[in-house]
């Protein structure tokens, strides 16, 4: 690893921040009943089924959960080569009239999440769109804020926040890479 | 990648990425809005010297699901019609802004022409010449057999595919055996003497001459049609004496494998090279191809046109 790395949240900490979020998630929708987890790709998606499994836990019913592949509405397409999609899987039943929640690792620009509400859109129309994310890590370009953070992290832009989790990269550790300023 | 003119300028792993692009993309024609925002503002000419009903209209759809505008320009009531030259219909279509042209053309080689001549900037697809290759059928044939035969993923590894009929004047036939090769499939032509093109010991694939020998033992089978429009001499002694040795009707069917499949690029001659109940049974997917035609298309123009102009 990176000398310059070093570990933020270790997997007990992403655990405990799911769980957290999960608990945030049934009390503001009063319940699990029209929730659907919808993880972008690759580390969200992982995400989103770890936060089902927490609510399940909680509140002992299955939230549907899909992922939501925001390549095609990126609004940097032409500033690198043409990229490989991903899965979009959409729960049966669909996202209409239901509270969709985004999960992503690390919000960051915005910009993902202004091509994932887009994508949205053209899935179905949803009563209300959620969003939220392991880490915040600020500089954002767009007015999207989250609705729940596992944790804020105050990043310098030349820093790199990477996020590692155990479906995808066989460990679950978030660090952050390069010299803060 | 920059053009697409033939099937064998794909790797494995390009032609890979391109059916598992048109795997995704094929779900968006099951959404109630069926178009993405991907290539707006791009636009695509579909330039076509030869008639067409399944291609253009393929490449049309595909490319307005993907929001880029879309020219169509027939040969017929253009000023090609009044002796104008492909440079100079191509610097036309330059200087009116094309991002992308897809082209097809009776001579074999003009997509590379087009492509090679730097008479345009933009991407050439070859959407068949002559009868020399049509790249874009080929995947969409590859993408068919892998949703039926190999659960919609990977390559095709020691899958066997017949093809039968007239493969002398047909670039369907050409092209697949040349993406077959690449995805690991094995191909065997099956077709008269007269119909089998010159050269064909050195394709990358085995020749019969006896359709009822090879059909026990295959996983698909792709019936071509013959093209009366370009024989200029008799290639063999009548069409009922064709259509029974070449032919493929029920009892020929019956000997495929439980699983196989039957295929058909289009436009089907009923009665000619395949029989009205085998073309209306339902081990006969022609009209999913015609849907996978459309993914594999949506595949290709967003591969090609999707990122930045210069890594592409």
């Amino acid at each position: 690893m990176d000398s310059r790395a070093h570990v933020v949240l270790d997997d007990a900490d992403i655990g405990r921040a799911i769980r957290r979020i999960a608990h945030e998630i049934v009390e503001r929708a009063r319940g699990s009943e029209s929730l659907i987890l919808l993880g972008i790709p690759t580390r969200g998606v992982a995400l989103a089924h770890r936060i089902a499994d927490a609510v399940a836990a909680i509140e002992g019913t299955e939230v549907p959960v899909g992922s939501l592949d925001i390549t095609l509405y990126r609004d940097d397409l032409r500033m690198r080569p043409a990229r490989a999609l991903e899965p979009t899987t959409i729960p049966a039943g669909g996202v209409d009239d239901k509270v969709v929640v985004l999960v992503d690792d690390v919000l960051f620009s915005g910009r993902t999440i202004r091509a994932a509400l887009d994508a949205l859109n053209d899935v179905g129309r949803p009563s209300a769109v959620q969003l939220a994310v392991l880490v915040d890590r600020g500089h954002r370009q767009l007015p999207i804020r989250p609705d729940y953070v596992g944790k804020n992290l105050p990043t310098s832009l030349t820093e790199q926040v990477r996020v590692e989790v155990a479906e995808v990269d066989g460990a679950d550790q978030v660090t952050i890479l390069g010299e803060p300023q | 990648m920059k053009h697409l003119l033939s099937a064998a300028d794909l790797s494995r792993d390009e032609a890979v990425l391109v059916l598992d692009t048109a795997a995704e993309l094929a779900a968006v024609t099951d959404r109630s809005v069926k178009k993405l925002p991907t290539l707006r503002g791009r636009t695509v000419v579909n330039l076509f010297f030869e008639d067409s009903t399944r291609t253009r209209i393929s490449f049309e759809v595909a490319a307005k699901r993907l929001s880029a505008d879309v020219i169509n320009f027939a040969a017929k009531g253009s000023s090609v019609s009044k002796g104008e030259s492909l440079k100079d219909t191509a610097l036309t279509l330059e200087a009116m802004g094309a991002d992308a042209v897809v082209i097809r053309h009776g001579s074999s080689g003009a997509p590379h022409r087009l492509a090679t001549a730097g008479w345009i900037g933009g991407s050439v697809v070859n959407a068949g010449d002559g009868t020399h290759e049509h790249p874009t059928q080929a995947l969409l044939d590859a993408f068919t057999l892998r949703r039926h035969l190999r659960e919609g993923s990977g390559d095709l590894d020691g899958l066997r595919v017949a093809i039968v009929g007239d493969i002398l004047h047909s670039r369907v036939a050409r092209s697949n055996v040349l993406l077959m090769r690449t995805l690991g499939a094995e191909v065997t032509l099956i077709a008269p003497p007269t119909l089998m093109p010159y050269g064909v010991e050195s394709w990358p694939c085995s020749v019969s001459y006896d359709i009822d020998t090879v059909l026990p033992d295959v996983d698909a089978v792709m019936m071509l049609r013959v093209q009366a429009e370009r024989m200029h001499a008799a290639y063999f002694p009548s069409t009922l004496e064709y259509s029974r040795l070449y032919g493929l009707d029920v009892a020929r069917m019956s000997r495929l494998p439980d699983h196989a499949i039957v295929m058909h690029p289009g436009p089907m001659n009923r009665g000619m090279e395949i029989s009205a109940d085998v073309a209306d049974s339902p081990r006969a997917v022609m009209v999913e191809q015609v849907a996978n035609g459309v993914s594999v298309r949506m595949a290709v123009l967003y591969l090609l046109l999707g990122g930045m102009k210069e890594d592409i």
